[in-house]
Parts: structure tokens; C-alpha cells; sequence
């Protein structure tokens, strides 16, 4: 490294600010110049990633324009592809998921931030941070071996006996499906919904909460009519945050939606993502127009997350600085 | 004497905290049925072949995956030595030597990449390293997967290097070190265990994906030899394997995800318990 008359030099009496010279070679500008090269290539290749998504979905784009996203044709042997089905299938199971893990992920989040004692609460949110860590493919495994059986011979007809008359729950189950999907990904983005609107929920001043209760509310009307409103616009930042990962998560969604490029109402049918048709087709797609509308689905997911993630950071900063503005 | 309303009051605080705690309880006990699920599949079907024999053909019992194990360590040591240094070398850039413009166009995309799903990394990988290549490669799945350990060890690197005391720094340059001598004998010493608990985390989170192996390591029934050739991965294996007809794929699967997810789970203990040990929180 440095030889050991770069550090004398530098112990010199310093008088005024050193020439670009002496810098260099003191290994300050070299410094600076690697490190800037390698963040530099952050920029690089994020820009290259969505140049190339853009460069290489142009044929769709020119072939089908807007009527790619209308279309619920999916066919490879004529050569015609529209997304919908694949939209409607992440939209939909996505919903489903944030159905369930919106109230359970909020309710955890209130009892940890607002209930638990710092270390019950500190303990609980290491669990919770593991739970994040598991591999999507492990959430896949048993939903394929668990949730699916479970679907099937639980929840279906728990569910069809008394509401069959409802679309949503209409025709038959073969375990797989949206709801399925939606179960799984409800479970696996439930940590992220809670360790995000905790951090929101323990930045709300203190005296917000006694003022509350030195009027009179119960401990729950405190909690439920002053905290959860001041922290409402982080809390859904935590909500986008976690459907912008259920929009994008493909394994554990590809091993139980069924994989049938088929828009139905009813929530037991089997269906399609986005990320599962690009999971289970890329490898085997000939002819450029196939491979680049997967593309082109890969790039309206890119979209989509780039947009909710975008938004979601904007919320949770804003409510995360009210909160230390109010408290002072 | 209490009136009827503040009765009924009490008893809708006392009902809604409880059932608060039902959410927290309910959402923690996943992770332990998870385990335990995993512990009595896995721990059943999993034997010392599983370790040391390749897979065997279609219909024959028996067989292991030492081929993904390998697979995966190549991918994993491959994908850190094009991740790290770059995430490092960038935050090093972000917490000392950078002005404010380049610094938030750094973040924004540094940011940006940390939010694309992780198929799309995947199609992003095929089209650069696999296409003009003609085949897939460890090279091509360790760069998807190196890519993804970018933003992470590059926001908490600045987070941690920013949250070293200012004296130690004018302490350093008072007795005459140069600013990148500061950095590299005092600064990010002081910085040091934050940021590998950051990159075991970093190394942990893409030890367990699949999708963006898909089509860049691809998978393999025998060993790979060399960085060129497709390569078979646990993650990767698990899917084929969860998802075929076979009965003893299945027992495989399951001894696969209990493999990797003790393997995941264990660097995050390690990581936010040992080596964190007593490091303030950065400042967010």
C-alpha cells in the first residue's frame, strides 16, 4: 500500500489547501477516483437493466401496442400474445393477500409498538425478521404439500357449501389456485408490513398518546383514534411496500396458482402471474416475438414495483419525519 | 361506580388490545410451524447420500445433491466477489468523498435496483451474459445474484461509515494521515462489524433465491466443472424437485429446503446477534 513517506509528508504543517498535485499523491484524488468508478457502475448497470428491458420488448410494442395489455389470447403456435390473464391473475392474488395480511400485519404492529414491553417486543421483532429471511421457494414447498391439501378439503368447502351461489366462490377446487396464491403470498409478506409500520408507529410522539389519555380514551381509543391516524400515511407505505413484493414474488406463486393462462371469477380456479408465465416460459421460448413479450411482461412488473416502491418510500419518510418535527 | 358506556368502552379496549396480541402471536407462530414442518419432513428423508451422491436418473430411488451443493457455494463466492466490492467501494464513495448530486443519483439507483422483482434481475441476466455467450453458466447466475447484494452493501456501508464518530476522523487527520489512510485505518475499522453483518445478511437473502436462476445457472443433473457450464443449485432443485410426480423427489425436496433454510436462518442469527452485538442502530 502507501509508502511511509506519504504519511510523513502529510505530517507536515498544512498551509492552505493542498494543490491536486500533492493529493494525488498523497492517494486522496486516487482514492476518490476508484470508489467513484465503482458507484458509478451502480448507475451503469441499473440504467443498462432498464435500457435493456425497454430495447428488447420492442417487438410486442410494435406488433400489438397497447392491445398487448387487452388481449386474453396466449398463444405461442399462432404466434399471439396478450397479458391480460397474467395481469388479472397478479392483480387478483395479489388483493387476496393483502386482504388478510393488512389487518393481521397492522394488529401485530400495534401490539408490538404500542402493547409489548421494549423486549417482548425487541424478541418478537427478531422472530419476525427471520420469517422476512425465509426463501420464497421454502414458502413454495409447502404451500405446494400444505396449503394446497389444506385448500382443498378446509377451506373449499367451508367456504363453497354456504357462499357457492357467489362467482368468487363458484365451480370446483383442485387445491391449486387464486385464493391458494393469495394465501401464500399473504403469509409471506406479512413481516414486511409489520416491521415497517412499527418503525412508523414507535415514531409518534409520546405526548400524542398521554394527551389522548389524560382526556379520557381508553387505552384501544388512543391507540385506534390518535397513534394509527398520525402514522396512516407510513402505515401505507408499508401496504405498497408489501404489494409491491407480492406483485413481483414469482416461486412460491408459480408452485401453486396452477399455471393456466385463464381470466375466472371464481377464486378457486387455477390462473397465471406475470412472474410465473416469465418463470415457466423463458427458457423454452422460440422465435423473438415470444421471448420479447415475456420480456415485455417483465417490464411491466419492473413498472409496477418501480412506481409502489417509489411511493412507499416517499410515505414513510414523510410520516417518519412528522413524527420527530411534532416530538421535537 | 363505573357507568354502563365506560364499561362497554373498557371492555371494546380490552377486546381489541387482545386481539392485537392474537395478530402478533398468530404471525410469529408461522415461522416456528414453518421450522417445524421443515425439521420433521426434512429431518425424515435426509441421510449422508444427500450430501455426497449426485442425483440419479428418473425412477431410480436413492441419489443426493452434492452437485447443488457445490453449485450453489461456486454461485454464491462468485456473486459475493462481484457484489461486494462494488456495493463497498460505492458506499465508500457515499460517505466520504462524494458531493451531493452524484451521491443521490448513486442512492436513487442503488434504491431502485433493491426494488425490482427479482425474475426481472433474472431476464436482465439472460439477456447480457447468457445470450452472447450461447450457454448458461455460473458466471451468468452469480452475476444475477451479485447484483442483488449491490444496494444492500452499498446503503448500509454509507449508513455505517457516516455513524463513525467525528473525532476519531479529526483525530486521524490531526496527526497528519491523509484522508484515504483515515478511511482505510480508521474509519471503516471502526465501521467494520456493521457492515459484514450487513453483507452475511445480503449473502443470506440471495442464498435462498431461485427465480433469477432460472434461466442464468439454469440446473444440471451432473457436476459442473469450471464456471461456464449450467450449474445445479439447491434453491433451484428444490423447485424442480417440489414440483415433478415423483414420491422421492418430494423426500429430497424437503431434505433440500431444510438444508437451505438452516443454512439462511443460521447466518442471520449469527449475523444480528453475535456480530451486531452492541452496534448503535445507524441513523436512518
Amino acid at each position: 500500500m502507501g509508502t511511509s513517506t506519504t504519511a510523513l509528508k502529510g505530517a507536515g504543517p498544512v498551509t492552505g489547501s493542498r494543490s491536486f498535485i500533492a493529493k494525488l499523491r498523497d492517494g486522496d484524488e486516487i482514492a476518490r477516483l476508484i470508489t467513484l468508478v465503482f458507484a458509478a457502475s451502480v448507475v451503469l448497470i441499473t440504467a443498462a437493466l432498464v435500457l435493456e428491458l425497454w430495447v428488447n420488448s420492442a417487438l410486442p410494442r410494435q406488433k400489438f401496442g397497447l392491445h398487448f395489455f387487452a388481449t386474453s389470447v396466449w398463444d405461442p403456435i399462432m404466434d399471439q400474445y396478450g397479458a391480460l390473464p397474467f395481469i388479472y391473475g397478479t392483480m387478483v392474488t395479489s388483493a387476496v393477500a393483502l386482504l388478510i395480511a393488512v389487518p393481521l400485519g397492522i394488529g401485530a404492529a400495534i401490539f408490538l409498538a404500542e402493547l409489548a414491553p421494549p423486549r417482548v417486543s425487541d424478541t418478537l421483532q427478531f422472530f419476525i425478521d427471520l420469517l422476512a429471511a425465509v426463501p420464497s421457494v421454502i414458502y413454495g414447498l409447502l404451500g405446494v404439500f400444505i396449503v394446497v391439501p389444506i385448500m382443498r378439503t378446509m377451506i373449499y368447502p367451508a367456504l363453497n357449501k354456504p357462499f357457492g351461489y357467489l362467482p368468487i366462490f363458484k365451480g370446483p377446487s383442485y387445491g391449486v389456485g387464486f385464493m391458494t396464491a393469495g394465501i401464500v403470498l399473504a403469509i409471506m409478506v406479512i413481516p414486511y408490513i409489520i416491521s415497517v409500520s412499527r418503525e412508523v408507529l414507535l415514531s409518534v410522539p409520546r405526548d400524542q398518546r398521554e394527551a389522548a389519555l389524560a382526556l379520557g380514551s381508553t387505552r384501544w381509543e388512543s391507540t385506534w383514534k390518535v397513534v394509527v391516524p398520525f402514522a396512516k400515511t407510513g402505515i401505507m407505505g408499508s401496504i405498497f411496500l408489501a404489494l409491491a413484493r407480492a406483485l413481483g414474488e414469482t416461486m412460491a406463486v408459480t408452485m401453486v396458482i396452477g399455471n393456466t393462462p385463464k381470466i375466472a371469477a371464481s377464486l378457486f380456479a387455477p390462473g397465471y402471474s406475470i412472474a410465473a408465465v416469465i418463470a415457466n416460459e423463458f427458457t423454452e421460448a422460440t422465435g423473438d416475438l415470444y421471448l420479447q413479450s415475456l420480456i415485455a411482461l417483465g417490464l411491466v412488473l419492473f413498472l409496477l414495483t418501480f412506481v409502489l416502491n417509489g411511493l412507499a418510500r416517499i410515505l414513510i419518510v414523510v410520516t417518519t419525519q412528522k413524527g420527530s418535527e411534532v416530538g421535537g | 361506580m363505573m357507568s354502563g358506556r365506560l364499561r362497554w368502552r373498557k371492555f371494546v379496549s380490552n377486546f381489541m388490545l387482545a386481539m392485537t396480541g392474537v395478530c402478533a402471536f398468530v404471525s410469529v407462530l408461522v415461522l416456528f410451524f414453518i421450522l417445524g414442518y421443515l425439521v420433521f419432513n426434512g429431518g425424515t428423508s435426509i441421510n449422508w447420500d444427500f450430501f455426497t451422491k449426485l442425483p440419479k436418473p428418473v425412477g431410480e430411488a436413492g441419489g443426493g445433491m452434492s452437485n447443488a451443493i457445490v453449485g450453489s457455494g461456486k454461485i454464491l463466492l462468485l456473486a459475493s466477489l462481484f457484489g461486494v466490492p462494488i456495493g463497498f467501494l460505492g458506499g465508500i464513495y457515499l460517505a466520504e468523498f462524494s458531493g451531493k448530486g452524484m451521491a443521490s443519483v448513486v442512492r436513487y439507483a442503488a434504491d431502485l435496483l433493491n426494488g425490482v422483482p427479482s425474475i426481472v434481475i433474472g431476464i436482465f441476466a439472460y439477456s447480457l451474459v447468457v445470450l452472447p455467450f450461447k450457454h448458461f453458466s455460473a458466471y451468468a447466475g452469480a452475476f444475477a445474484l451479485g447484483m442483488m447484494m449491490i444496494p444492500i452493501t452499498l446503503r448500509s456501508t454509507e449508513e455505517f461509515l457516516k455513524s463513525v464518530p467525528r473525532m476519531l476522523r479529526e483525530g486521524a487527520m490531526a496527526l497528519g494521515a491523509s484522508k484515504w489512510k483515515t478511511i482505510a485505518t480508521v474509519i471503516v475499522p471502526a465501521a467494520y462489524r456493521g457492515i459484514m453483518t450487513a453483507i452475511l445478511l445480503a449473502l443470506a437473502r440471495v442464498a435462498g433465491e431461485t427465480a433469477p436462476l432460472l434461466f442464468t445457472a439454469f440446473g444440471n443433473r451432473f457436476e459442473s466443472h469450471g464456471w461456464s457450464q449450467p450449474t445445479a443449485t439447491l434453491p433451484v432443485m428444490i423447485y424442480t424437485y417440489a414440483v415433478s410426480p415423483y414420491e422421492d423427489w418430494h423426500r429430497q425436496a424437503w431434505a433440500a429446503g431444510l438444508v437451505l433454510l438452516g443454512l439462511v436462518l443460521i447466518i442471520n442469527i449469527l449475523a444480528r446477534t453475535i456480530l451486531s452485538r452492541g452496534i448503535a442502530v445507524p441513523r436512518s
